[in-house]
């Protein structure tokens, strides 16, 4: 006999049509499995009743991978085959390895993705995250007595395509259909929003283990839409342990420990700092080759180690209120997101920042699994999406290289998700039949500064005069924040279109890399673009100057004209070659001056030979 | 004859009712469908209609149109957990034959 669950009234479901629908915490330390169960969500736990999957695997040699707490467990006697934070590998590639934190990994490189080489063989990032994803899939499936019709499983706001591609790839090798990919923050206003009702501007303040993410949103009428995003990647839970690691070691004036002391350390310094969080007091206690460590720490000493660390999630959010042109007074409460957002210290600078009092009425670590249990059973039509929707946004612009190693940028950083954009290109020279397409993201106005998505070609212009073709580009993102770009020619209609299969390779840290540099790099930016943009306009003009005295200076200028003007074209090519921008700005006046009677002899001339034989009344 | 929830069933009904904030008890029904000829429905009420049947059940108004009755009569709805799936049961005195998964029935 099967069990029944109690429905909305008139959404009972047909016999054998159960849509079970799940969303997933894909998390860097801990992943969950949460679904909507007679009208609420609630996270599912295993037999023993624990909620949080610890994403962790543990390769062996001849038995099935083990994953959770059974692989932390053999974390310390097998470091080498116990996976642990692979999703700071997810999408990266080879060259990315060298700037990745030291692991105890070995690692190999097979088609491009970086593989873990462990007593199971080798393994990609994506394959031990479907480990994982397997493991929630067997839990859900268990408690809810059916196969999974689909799942929604979230992503850091920060996570690029390559990132998100990988996710997916997981989720599929795990046996699991991807309904979408969801940004975290978006699921956690999502829990908090509905369970709430409330409207207005909602900042979420999503710290966890090793990221922190900070999004903007607008909840209005059931409608959500992100205005900004932004954070910092390399900041979280674990840099705080990290602090009283090197806390304890300073204080009892410890010799290098070993790697099973430090990771004694390690957890050590997380029970200290869970205590505190409840407590004013605690004590760190950590039993060392040498004996046992045993010191008192107080809440304050512990909040003066990691002042540091609160303070600099600050910037970020100074960052998305400028991106979301908003004061701090606009924004009418504070989502707390993310395990390390118990931390008494965090939730006080959150809350003295925005000036009121933060939200954490929810279960900081569960808030991102229970809104995307939401959003699962909506997509699935286990219930009316009566009319609300979900806006994300790209957390990167997305441009084309232009002349001279520029940026123009298609879709800015931030757009809301789906999104297309079209924008029309020409040719730069006479005759030309063919067009490199180079798609880039970044916010930098260089190409060399921004990161290359992919290269295609788009063929068979028909030849015109430069500036005479129409290229239309389109850029495309759907709602997983995919990117296809197209191009198409308008008078002959042939078109090129490419799906950014992103190459994998760029990191958090890169992406927050590249902001924090647009940023510093502004004025820099801007003189470049400046200087390059003047000195592709000076090659198209020496060109034109030398296409046109091709073709008829010897018929319009005299000697003398001729000689003056070709010592001009000289002055400016070699203020091209030589970069001088001043000397460019020059010679590229005094050629225009010149050549002014010549281009107005040209035109009559173009004009007689366009008149030539036709009578009035024909024109 | 009457419909009824075991104390453990209504004690849940009444969980789910709180945390979803509204709603004035539970509907039982049947519906024509499955594999089997008939499947049972289980939702939450807003409100009563006309012909309705009400039964009091430990505290919970269990809310069954006059049509299903016929098939529901004597049945007492329990909730029970198997393994790591939880989730309400019918026992339905009516009831002839299930079809292999239990999701339909005959009378």
């Amino acid at each position: 006999m099967a069990l029944l669950q109690i429905a909305e009234p008139g959404l009972s479901a047909a016999p054998h049509r159960h849509r079970l629908a799940v969303g997933i915490d894909l998390g860097t330390t801990h992943s969950l499995v949460a679904t909507v169960r007679n009208g609420s969500s609630e996270v599912l736990a295993d037999l023993a009743g624990r909620h949080l999957l610890p994403s962790i695997v543990h390769y062996r040699a001849d038995a099935p991978p083990e994953v959770g707490d059974v692989a932390r467990a053999a974390a310390a006697a097998d470091p080498k085959n116990v996976v642990v934070s692979v999703k700071r590998l997810m999408g990266r590639g080879a060259d990315d390895l060298a700037k990745l934190a030291p692991t105890p990994y070995a690692y190999g490189v097979g088609a491009g993705q970086i593989q873990i080489e462990t007593a199971a063989g080798p393994k990609t990032p994506v394959e031990v995250s479907a480990d994982i994803l397997k493991t929630l899939r067997e839990r859900a499936e268990a408690s809810l007595g059916g196969e999974l019709t689909g799942a929604i499983i979230t992503v850091p706001a920060y996570f690029d395509d390559a990132q998100r591609q990988a996710t997916k790839d997981a989720a599929r090798l795990a046996g699991i259909e991807v309904l979408r990919l969801l940004n975290e923050p978006t699921a956690a206003a999502i829990a908090y929003g509905l369970d709430n009702g409330s409207e207005g501007i909602y900042a979420v303040y999503d710290l966890g283990g090793g990221t922190f993410d900070l999004s903007i949103l607008r909840l209005e009428r059931g409608v959500f839409e992100v205005l900004a995003t932004s954070g910092d990647s390399a900041l979280g839970g674990d840099d705080f342990d990290e602090c009283l690691v090197r806390w304890a070691i300073e204080t009892a004036a410890l010799q290098t420990p070993s790697d099973t002391e430090l990771r004694r350390l390690h957890t050590a310094a997380r029970r200290a700092k869970e205590a505190l969080s409840g407590w004013p007091e605690t004590r760190f206690q950590v039993e060392l080759d040498t004996g046992a460590l045993d010191l008192p720490l107080t809440r304050e000493t512990f909040e003066a180690l990691t002042v540091e660390l609160v303070q600099r999630t600050l910037a970020p959010i100074k960052r998305a209120l400028r991106d979301a042109k908003l004061k701090v007074g606009a924004i009418d409460g504070v989502v707390m997101v993310g395990g390390a957002t118990r931390m008494p210290c965090v939730q006080r600078a959150a809350s003295a920042f925005f000036g009121k009092p933060v939200l954490c009425n929810l279960d900081p670590d569960q808030v991102v699994a229970l809104g995307a249990a939401i959003q699962a059973n909506v997509l699935v039509g286990n219930r009316s999406a009566d009319d609300w929707l979900l806006l994300d946004v790209i957390p990167l612009s997305l441009g084309l290289e232009t002349m001279g190693g520029l940026v123009e940028k298609i879709v800015p950083r931030n757009s809301t998700l789906p999104v297309a954009r079209a924008q029309d290109f020409t040719t730069f020279k006479d005759g030309q039949t063919a067009m490199s397409i180079h798609v880039v993201q970044g916010e930098r106005e260089l190409v060399a500064e921004c990161r290359s998505l992919a290269h295609f070609e788009l063929r068979g212009i028909p030849p015109l005069a430069a500036g005479a073709a129409r290229i239309r580009v389109t850029f495309q993102v759907d709602a997983d924040g995919l990117l296809s770009v197209s191009a198409r020619e308008q008078s002959s209609g042939v078109e090129a279109t490419v799906a950014v299969k992103p190459s994998y390779g760029l990191t958090d840290e890169e992406i927050a890399r590249m902001l924090k540099e647009s940023i510093a790099n502004a004025e820099a930016d801007a003189a470049a673009r400046m200087r390059r943009e003047e000195t592709v306009e000076a090659e198209r003009l020496s060109e034109a100057t030398e296409a046109a005295l091709d073709a008829d200076g010897a018929i319009l200028l005299d000697e003398e004209e001729r000689a003056r003007i070709r010592g001009a074209l000289g002055n400016l090519r070699a203020a091209i070659v030589a970069g001088d921008i001043d000397a460019l700005r020059r010679s590229s006046g005094a050629l225009n001056a010149l050549s002014q009677d010549y281009a107005s002899r040209r035109m009559d001339a173009a004009i007689q030979t366009a008149l030539a034989g036709r009578r009035l009344a024909e024109l | 004859m009457q419909v009824s929830l075991t104390e453990r069933a209504a004690a849940h009904v009444q969980k789910f009712l709180s945390k979803r904030g509204k709603g004035v008890g539970l509907r039982l029904g049947v519906k024509t469908s499955g594999c089997s000829g008939m499947a049972y429905t289980l939702e939450f009420a807003d409100d009563f209609l006309d012909e309705d049947v009400r039964f009091q059940s430990h505290g919970v108004t269990v809310i069954v149109d006059p049509k299903s009755l016929v098939y529901l009569e004597g049945t007492e709805l329990d909730f029970v957990r198997e393994g790591l799936n939880e989730g309400f049961k019918f026992n339905n005195p009516n009831v002839k034959n299930t079809c292999g998964c239990g999701e339909s029935f005959q009378v």
